[in-house]
């Protein structure tokens, strides 16, 4: 029996770069924390209240652009098929709902700093963020009543471009909404002094390289589980595909050795 | 009772916005922190399912060596001497 290389055998490896990517993690959330707290100038209105912008609006703009991302990721899969494209989407929008759960935490103790409440219900962009965040909670429970993974990834895939197409409709929206001021410290970043903005743009930098790093993390997990999984059933002498599969959320990966060769990029 | 607009808000003195300003980074620091435990446990799980399987590597070599052995030591022609 031949042998077959590495190469062949590991389609895929998600960990490469992930060393460099956390170092650039490090030194970005570093240099952000510095900046916001030693060189950003204290605002006027807020004062020291509003450094707090600095992690919140990170927080959410990255948390909108990943459900966006997870929907692009969703129609790659849909055009090739390939469960890599699906894992991909699966991770994007998982760490997007936790940096959207950081986003209305941070949120809520800025409202309750700056209007004395930690909830309006009369603000839209609260809510209609908090819509956001509730819709993507059920793609989890949506994932997890499938059993089918062949169903699963398409009908997880056609769930994230829905949505992915209902976020920057509802951001549209709710901009046309001025009924009520958000606790916006600027009319829009453009009215930013330099100082102020280049800390905002480090701070989106390094939040966007932290989601990175955990996106890559998580796949990283996932692949050599199921690496791991492959090779306990190959040992077991069983067929690679034929493993008994307990019902998950998560994409299953044992059928990527199947996924044409066109999705075999880097993670 | 609607907020009141912003603007009109007057700003927080540092003693009382400090703990506010804490409460959101400590929110993204046990983010985080939560998420990173969350992957060690994974991880250690996958090593030990990882150890496991080298276990079974181990004692599977050791049965082809033994069954190997064995075939060394029982010829397959018959010698001489011997019925």
């Amino acid at each position: 029996m031949e042998r077959s290389t590495p190469t062949a055998s590991r389609p895929l490896a998600y960990g490469r770069g992930l060393r460099a990517l956390s170092i650039a993690t490090v030194i970005a959330v570093t240099l952000a924390l510095a900046l916001v707290f030693f060189y950003a100038p204290l605002e006027e209105e807020q004062g020291f209240l509003q450094k707090i912008f600095y992690v919140h609006v990170p927080l959410a703009t990255i948390a909108l652009c990943g459900f966006v991302l997870g929907g692009l990721l969703a129609i790659q899969y849909l055009r090739t098929r390939d469960a890599r494209w699906d894992m991909r989407s699966y991770v994007v929008i998982h760490m997007s709902l936790i940096f959207a759960l950081g986003t209305l935490v941070t949120g809520s103790i800025w409202a309750k700093g700056s209007w004395g409440h930690w909830w309006v219900w009369s603000e839209p962009t609260l809510v209609s963020f908090l819509i956001i965040f509730l819709l993507y909670a059920t793609y989890q429970p949506l994932r997890f009543a499938i059993e089918d993974p062949e169903r699963q990834a398409r009908y997880a895939s056609v769930f994230a471009i829905t949505a992915g197409a209902f976020v920057p409709l509802n951001y549209l929206a709710v901009n046309e909404t001025t009924a009520y001021l958000h606790p916006r410290v600027f009319s829009s970043t453009s009215n930013l002094p330099a100082s102020m903005a280049f800390t905002l743009l480090v701070s989106l930098v390094a939040m966007a390289l932290l989601f990175a790093t955990l996106c890559k993390y998580e796949l990283t997990a996932k692949h050599a589980r199921a690496q791991v999984r492959a090779l306990r059933r190959r040992l077991a002498g069983e067929a690679p595909s034929t493993g008994a599969r307990s019902r998950s959320a998560a994409p299953a990966l044992h059928h990527v050795g199947s996924a044409p060769a066109a999705g075999r990029s880097g993670a | 009772m609607a907020p009141a607009p912003l603007a009109t808000l007057p700003a927080l003195p540092l003693h009382t916005a400090g703990k506010y300003v804490a409460g959101a980074y400590i929110v993204l620091f046990a983010l985080v922190l939560v998420y990173v435990s969350i992957m060690a446990i994974r991880m250690s799980r996958i090593e030990r399912e990882l150890g496991e399987l080298l276990d079974v590597q181990a004692a599977r070599e050791r049965a082809d060596e033994h069954t190997l052995d064995q075939r060394e030591a029982t010829p397959a022609y018959p010698v001489k001497g011997r019925p």
